[in-house]
């Protein structure tokens, strides 16, 4: 939060980043399980058959488009939706049946649900006061917490007397008052603007480290997923597909839907041709004269229907061929170019009419296009850039 | 949290509907009552409506009242609009305070202080007292409710619709009559509705105001209803029910139709 | 003036002048007349301004407005100070029972699901729509000796043929008359202050360790002040001056100042202590009225 703070837990972040793996670690105790859970809202089934450890002091991000059922996980675990199925438990007790009240967890609203005929100081105290905690001891904390998010000058006010940022602040402090097990983040910087998201983004991360709590985020921004979390849950249609650290989601998706809803992407099918220890050939359905050569293992067997995910950043765009053109390349015409500043992406289209983005850094600062449009242009990538999805 | 309605609040409900809508009932069914005994069931009859079509004092007074409540509610509907729009659209000018009292306070006031300054009111200006100083009367009360309810439509309205009219070079009294005046109509027609029911069913500020010739049916009925009850102004009762209920029902079904159609023109724009 | 700033005067005007002409020179006259004499001539009561009299003449009559009025109406030998006494206690009590009555169906509705709700509210207002002088009406034959109510409880064998219950002609029946007239107008205000409530806010009390009924205080009462407020005085101030309600179902000892006006100016045909008893009354009654215009004003201009 704090200059002093970022400074003192510079270092130590670092550090228990780098090592903190509890699931890798199959002597450790999940602070959070969910067991077999199904949520059913009429015929609609949100959350299905689905089974998911979180551990203590990690900060954890559900991921997925709207509907997927990530705010019904997150909600079962608060205690305002109980499961149909399975079980929930939270340092080993059955949370199931356990009105909201009384579960040590807290949340914090997308819409902040601050209390609008209470001050900041009163809506961080209510939770204190609901515990029955001494007057002395409500006001040191408030006090605590009105500073570790530097809203002290504010404590007076009412709700709607402040910016759209200190009421994200606020909402942060009330449901941190209590100290939960667990804070509960339920798209939290949606309402904020890009420059402060992305500050706060950082912010909370040094709170969580700062305090020692397990967060559980729900957002359907993945750039704030990647960011914050240690591990990250993409969702759809009220199952995990993918739970994993951010850079394996992204580098390693195990799915299309993974690879297409996590960054950007190119996704191209193809034929298996071969496959080897480590290494798998695959002929492009778009390209049927190239092969594509991808550094990975693979289950998939010769004659199998695959798609290839490539992401822009990882492919080179020239004017002139690179030295073998059979093999993870392919060549077109420049149809579009989006300049953004630090990147331009350059859509190229194949022959047989379908397209590829590829982002260029733009190293120097540009008076003339080096590449233009209706340029004949090679597209090529290293083995270990492409992913071969099997599913 | 979503669990639908609880125990208690199903009860509440069902409670308070019981209240409201039992005295309405019994009275409907003891019009169809044989006996004259307003208490004592002796079979089923229509005799009591018969009755009612051949007395032709409260068959006037109804046509009175009737007429009263049209024009009343017809004039207050477009007072009490234009109101609105001084009170949502005007900001800030000389007398505003005293206008917006002017409006707010006959909400409240007691009826009997109302009629009688109206009745002090036509005295001190010496016009024949009748049909006539009913309606005034009546628009003047009236029109403060239909101005409430249309300005809770105007403050919801989106003004840049109105803007946009201008900007496309509409002047703005044709701004308001094809593009204010259709979006707020629904708020409009309740407000004339409102004045409508309000003005026949006053009872108070019209026995304040009127003379010699004009009684209305509130008038008729309150004066039998003194003398003790009868079957006959049940009779009375219930076709004035059935007649309101009718029309709302009419008037819901409509809106509903209306807000389906729309609701699948969507859908269709959607799919399309 | 050009034509714009012409149509927009008049929209302003038109209303303005019919409310001054017919709403606040009215009660000038209540109040002029309230200072003046009964007479045996048309008008009943004197003195008459007469500007064509002359200036001379308007002074005499000047001097002849006296306030003995009020004094008549304030004295402790007549009943209107008991009358004042008893309406604002009947009013005030009705006010009470109609909250505790209309807060949990409005406090329902707002819970029900999003789609029933219409009809709901339709149903409350529906018999708003029917007359006020039926929905008394139809509590006279619920609530007389050998009335609806009475033969109920006697074939339910709780009360003896011989002595039913005497509710007909007593306090009781008018409070039941006030609370069942005007409950519409407590339960809408009420409802429109729930229904707007955000109800995450109630998840984000439960999640801070808040139990639902004290959620419940906490929470949902405080944000619904405005509409309680709002319910509460207007039912309170009409429900002061009631006529109709105590006339029929009130006994002759219900004391009630809308009823005392009434006969005071149609049997006694005394307009001028009428008047008085009108001042008067709105002088009790102006301070929640202007109370009132707030709650309205910041409810529908949002100031």
């Amino acid at each position: 939060m704090s200059a002093g703070v970022a400074e003192k837990t510079q270092k130590t972040i670092g550090g228990i980043r780098r090592k903190f793996a509890p699931w890798n670690d199959p002597s450790a105790v999940p602070l959070i399980r969910f067991q077999n859970v199904t949520k059913r809202f009429g015929d609609f089934i949100a959350i299905e058959n689905l089974s998911l450890d979180i551990y203590e002091r990690e900060f954890f991000a559900l991921l997925g488009p709207s509907g997927c059922g990530k705010t019904t996980l997150m909600r079962m675990l608060a205690g305002f939706e109980e499961p149909n199925e399975g079980r929930i438990t939270l340092a080993g007790e059955d949370l199931v049946g356990t009105p909201p009240y009384r579960r040590p967890v807290n949340m914090m609203f997308q819409s902040y649900a601050l209390f609008p005929h209470m001050s900041v100081w009163d809506n961080i105290a209510f939770g204190l006061r609901q515990d029955g905690m001494e007057k002395g001891a409500v006001a040191a904390r408030v006090e605590e917490m009105l500073k570790l998010v530097k809203l002290g000058q504010f404590a007076k006010r009412k709700p709607h007397q402040l910016s759209g940022g200190q009421r994200q602040r606020v909402a942060l402090a009330r449901s941190l008052a209590k100290r939960p097990k667990v804070l509960l983040l339920d798209e939290p910087l949606g309402a904020l603007d890009k420059k402060l998201r992305e500050e706060t983004q950082f912010e909370l991360m040094d709170l969580q480290m700062e305090l020692g709590m397990t967060f559980l985020i729900v957002t359907h921004d993945q750039e704030e997923a990647m960011t914050v979390a240690d591990r990250i849950a993409v969702m759809n249609h009220g199952k995990l597909v993918q739970v994993d650290q951010p850079a394996v989601i992204y580098e390693h998706p195990n799915s299309r839907y993974v690879a297409d809803f996590v960054g950007d992407v190119n996704i191209l099918d193809a034929t298996v041709v071969s496959v080897e220890p480590g290494l798998v050939t695959v002929r492009p359905v778009a390209a049927p004269d190239r092969l594509f050569r991808i550094a990975q293992e693979c289950p998939a067997k010769a004659g199998d229907s695959v798609a290839i995910a490539l992401r822009p950043e990882k492919l080179r765009v020239e004017l002139d061929p690179p030295a073998d053109t059979s093999v993870n390349c392919l060549s077109g015409e420049i149809w579009d170019i989006g300049y953004l500043g630090d990147l331009s992406i350059y859509h190229v289209e194949l022959p047989g009419g379908s397209r590829v983005k590829a982002a260029k850094p733009n190293l120097t600062r540009m008076v003339e296009r080096p590449i233009s449009w209706e340029d004949k242009v090679y597209v090529s990538f290293s083995p270990d850039a492409g992913v071969v999805l099997t599913s | 949290m979503r669990k639908g309605l609880s125990w208690f609040n199903v009860t509440s409900i069902a409670l308070g509907f019981a209240f409201l809508y039992i005295p309405i009932i019994l009275l409907v069914v003891y019009s169809f009552n044989a006996s004259r005994l307003v208490t004592v069931w002796a079979g089923f009859s229509t005799h009591w409506y018969w009755q009612l079509f051949q007395n032709e004092q409260l068959l006037d007074a109804a046509w009175v009242t009737l007429r009263v409540a049209f024009i009343t509610a017809s004039v207050a509907t477009v007072l009490g609009t234009m109101a609105a729009i001084t009170l949502t659209r005007y900001g800030r000018f000389n007398g505003r305070m005293l206008f917006s009292g002017m409006i707010y306070a006959p909400l409240v006031m007691p009826e009997v202080i109302t009629g009688l300054s109206l009745l002090l009111l036509f005295v001190a200006v010496n016009i024949d007292r009748g049909f006539w100083t009913i309606t005034l009367a009546h628009i003047t009360f009236t029109m403060c409710f239909v101005c409430v309810v249309v300005q809770s439509r105007l403050v919801t309205f989106d003004r840049s619709l109105e803007e946009a009219a201008l900007d496309l070079g509409c002047p703005p009294l044709k701004t308001f009559l094809v593009v204010t005046l259709p979006i707020i109509l629904p708020a409009v027609i309740s407000g004339w509705m409102l004045a409508f029911t309000l003005s026949l069913d006053d009872l108070v500020i019209a026995s304040f105001t009127t003379g010699p010739g004009a009684t209305t049916l509130p008038m008729r009925i309150y004066s039998q209803v003194r003398l003790g009850v009868t079957p006959e102004i049940n009779a009375a009762c219930t076709l004035l029910i059935a007649i309101v209920t009718v029309v709302v029902i009419i008037t819901s079904i409509m809106t509903k139709r209306q807000e389906m159609e729309r609701q699948k023109a969507e859908r269709l724009a959607a799919a399309g | 003036m050009t034509g714009k700033a012409r149509g927009r005067w008049l929209v302003v005007a038109i209303p303005y002048l019919w409310l001054l002409a017919l709403f606040l020179i009215p009660f000038l006259i209540v109040f002029k007349i309230s200072l003046s004499q009964d007479a045996i001539a048309q008008p009943p009561y004197t003195p008459v301004f007469d500007l064509a009299a002359g200036w001379e003449a308007f002074k005499q009559s000047l001097g002849e407005l006296s306030i003995d009025n009020y004094g008549y109406v304030l004295s402790w030998d007549n009943e209107f100070i008991e009358a004042y006494g008893s309406s604002l206690w009947i009013a005030g009590i009705s006010t009470v029972l109609l909250l505790l009555v209309g807060y949990p169906i409005a406090y329902a509705m707002a819970r029900a699901p999003k789609s029933i709700r219409p009809t709901l509210l339709m149903l409350v207002i529906l018999p708003f729509w029917t007359s006020f002088l039926i929905r008394v009406y139809a509590w006279i034959g619920i609530l007389s000796p050998e009335g609806l109510l009475n033969q109920l409880l006697i074939a339910l064998g709780i009360l003896s043929p011989d002595a039913p219950l005497q509710i007909l002609a007593t306090d009781t029946a008018v409070y039941i008359g006030i609370v069942y007239s005007y409950l519409p107008f407590m339960i809408l205000p009420l409802y429109s202050a729930l229904e707007k409530m955000d109800e995450t806010l109630l998840e984000a009390a439960a999640d801070l360790g808040c139990p639902p009924l004290s959620a419940f205080w906490k929470i949902t009462w405080p944000l619904s002040l405005p509409g309680v407020f709002a319910g509460c005085l207007l039912c309170f101030i009409p429900a002061v001056g009631e006529f109709v309600i105590p006339d029929l179902l009130g006994g002759s000892d219900t004391l009630m100042i809308g009823k005392v006006l009434w006969t005071e100016f149609s049997v006694n045909r005394s307009w001028t202590v009428s008047s008085a008893v009108a001042v008067l009354l709105l002088l009790v009654l102006v301070v929640p009225i202007v109370f009132y215009q707030n709650v309205q004003q910041r409810e529908l201009e949002g100031r």
